[in-house]
């Protein structure tokens, strides 16, 4: 029988009775709608971390003193002065994947301006820490390698540090101010970057050499960790296993004993961060399925509603010579139109939604070809398997029956 | 060889819950081509099982059916479902028209079943079965705006649009006033002139006068079989109805 005219039947049939298909469509609509709208809002807030994580240092490998942090646990004191120069000089001589390495050494205390003071870390680093935290000069220089060798009492701040101490808009370079009594110059201004993604204030900083740190402020030998980054993201991992062979034999460490250090990459802070928005993403969807089903149910049961309705209708189509075949495609059709125009509906209305969130609630929203796909999928597949059991029920009607039906 | 319809000792019997129904016991007839038969009864004489094994929408238990020397008693369900399509017109009590849909699209319907036909012949035979039916003018109304007669002759052209070698009426005025049921009888009889052969089942001794041949049923067989000598105008019977007015109903001041 002639598919063609069956649609033509079926799309009639909804036709004359707009109202009843739009308020069966409904629940399909929400449902649709709303998975759109949630895996866009998942899918950005995931890229948007990616992002920032990214912004924070891509390739980087950061390396750690005391052995994994579990769960924010502190390690004794004795554990956490593992790290030396000498695994600096091991590592930049022994790693061909590393491409820029850096010592940290942290203190903690009052940056002081006159009267005004404010409390910040002091990070001794080297010249190769902009480019592994990819940091900019906004005005004056880093401090130069002679610097370093003479622990040069220089530093850089950051915008925050710079409001505080000087006032919004001053350029401090040349100027000085106290770190823990000692009297630093200011040579240079670092570039704003705002708060990162875990909500850390970036330009709350002062950069100082790290020989300088070591042995005038805080007075230690070790290191509070080294940074580095990999020649290419490809590389994390040969990278991470390059690092840890290099300091498990600088550390003299027998095959059975576990590292002194940890080493920790991008990827796994990524991950840590991308696991918890999967998790969210996965249960919004699964609600937003849930409401599928559920529109699939009254796809079904008005279906069911209709079939009753129309049993003369049918009654009398098998009499002029529908076959059975004929009245299950028609109603299958019906069906599954219900499903996809309520699906098309629900999608202009889920990139819509995602449009406005994005614009006026300025959440990251990315809205994926995969979600508009998959939700027609569905669509479908729903109408099909909803609209299955009332069409068949209406093909096995008795003509006679059907058409004498009150 | 014109027969139409071969009944050959048609017998039917039901199993409802645990009675055993004979509702035919053994009918013989034939229908010849360009014959205008009535088929008459009480309630439960049988007749509307009868109609229901005549139109392919049943089977009998018993005994041959040939409809246009075809055998149905063999056929599957989608068989018959394509030789109602192909010979059969249907003409109910309560016209079974689709509701908000147009006239046109309504008398379309059987053809759409049937892909040998174009959709543009489709809606051309669509449109001369309604102007042969007078409803020319009224090609898109939908039931809703149609009276009862001017639905019936919607159904009645329907029941042509596909060519059928028959057309089977089930009390086909059962719906309809006196004047509006002369009209339709007088329709039926101008086909039947132009050579189409009818089937009509009815109780109403009145309509059957109109009608050339009169097969009686009783308690699942035939009681009589008679050709008319004299048939009645349906056409003459209308015009001789007292005219009325409206202000017959008005009371005079």
């Amino acid at each position: 029988m002639n598919l063609t005219n069956l649609f033509r039947i079926a799309l009639k049939a909804l036709v004359s009775n707009k109202f009843r298909a739009l308020l069966t469509m409904l629940g399909i609509i929400i449902g649709v709608a709303s998975v759109i709208a949630m895996l866009a809002i998942g899918q950005g807030s995931k890229q948007s971390i990616q992002d920032e994580i990214s912004k924070m240092g891509s390739n980087m490998l950061m390396i750690q003193p005391g052995a994994n942090m579990f769960q924010g646990a502190r390690m004794a004191a004795a554990n956490t002065q593992t790290l030396v120069m000498s695994d600096y000089d091991a590592i930049k001589r022994d790693c061909p994947d590393i491409a820029a390495i850096s010592p940290m050494v942290n203190a903690s205390g009052q940056a002081i301006n006159g009267a005004k003071n404010w409390p910040v870390g002091m990070q001794g680093v080297n010249t190769d820490y902009l480019s592994i935290r990819k940091l900019e000069i906004a005005s004056g220089r880093m401090f130069t390698d002679t610097e370093i060798a003479t622990s040069a009492k220089v530093c850089l701040l950051g915008e925050t540090v710079i409001e505080n101490l000087f006032g919004a808009g001053v350029d401090p370079v040349g100027l000085s101010i106290r770190y823990n009594k000692i009297p630093f110059e200011v040579i240079g201004v670092l570039v704003p970057k705002g708060e990162n993604a875990m909500g850390q204030d970036q330009d709350n900083i002062i950069l100082a050499p790290y020989t300088t740190v070591q042995k005038r402020v805080v007075a230690i030998t070790y290191l509070n960790g080294i940074y580095t980054s990999t020649t290419n993201e490809s590389v994390t991992e040969k990278a991470k296993a390059e690092v840890e062979t290099t300091l498990r034999a600088q550390h003299k460490l027998k095959d059975t004993d576990q590292d002194d250090f940890n080493v920790r990459s991008q990827q796994e802070i990524l991950t840590m961060f991308s696991s918890t928005t999967q998790v969210l993403t996965i249960l919004l969807a699964v609600i937003a399925g849930i409401s599928l089903i559920v529109g699939g149910i009254g796809i079904m049961n008005i279906m069911f509603v209709s079939v009753t309705e129309r049993t003369r209708e049918i009654g009398l189509r098998m009499a002029v010579g529908a076959r059975g075949l004929d009245i299950l495609t028609q109603f299958l059709i019906e069906a599954v139109l219900i499903s996809l125009v309520g699906g098309s509906i629900g999608v202009m209305l889920g990139v819509g939604s995602s449009f406005i969130i994005r614009n006026i609630l300025h959440w990251p929203v990315i809205i994926t070809t995969f979600s508009i796909v998959l939700s027609f999928a569905v669509c479908t597949f729903t109408g099909v398997f909803f609209g299955w059991y009332p069409a068949k029920k209406a093909a096995n009607l008795d003509p006679i029956d059907a058409i004498r039906y009150e | 060889m014109s027969d139409i319809i071969n009944a050959n000792n048609l017998k039917r019997e039901f199993f409802v819950g645990t009675e055993h129904v004979l509702a035919l016991k053994g009918i013989t007839f034939s229908i010849q081509k360009g014959e205008f038969v009535t088929i008459m009864g009480s309630s439960g004489s049988g007749k509307s099982t009868l109609l229901n094994i005549l139109g392919c929408l049943d089977t009998p238990t018993g005994g041959e059916y040939l409809l246009d020397h075809f055998a149905v008693k063999q056929m599957s369900k989608n068989e018959r479902a394509r030789l109602r399509n192909n010979k059969i017109g249907f003409v109910f009590q309560t016209y079974n028209l689709l509701p908000r849909t147009t006239a046109l699209e309504n008398v379309e319907l059987p053809l759409m079943y049937n892909s040998t036909v174009s959709g543009k012949k489709r809606r051309e035979k669509a449109r001369e079965m309604l102007e042969a039916v007078g409803l020319g003018d009224r090609l898109n109304h939908t039931p809703n705006q149609l009276s009862g007669g001017q639905q019936q002759r919607v159904a009645i052209a329907r029941a042509l649009v596909n060519d059928p070698v028959i057309i089977l009426a089930d009390e086909a005025t059962g719906n309809l006033d006196t004047r509006t049921s002369y009209e339709i009888m007088a329709l039926f009889q101008q086909l039947n002139m132009q050579g189409k052969t009818i089937a009509f089942v009815t109780h109403e001794p009145d309509i059957a006068l109109f009608s050339g041949r009169s097969i009686v049923l009783r308690d699942g067989r035939i009681i009589k079989d008679e050709k008319k000598i004299k048939i009645a105008s349906a056409a003459e019977a209308l015009a001789a109805l007292p005219k009325e007015e409206a202000s017959d109903y008005i009371e005079k001041e």
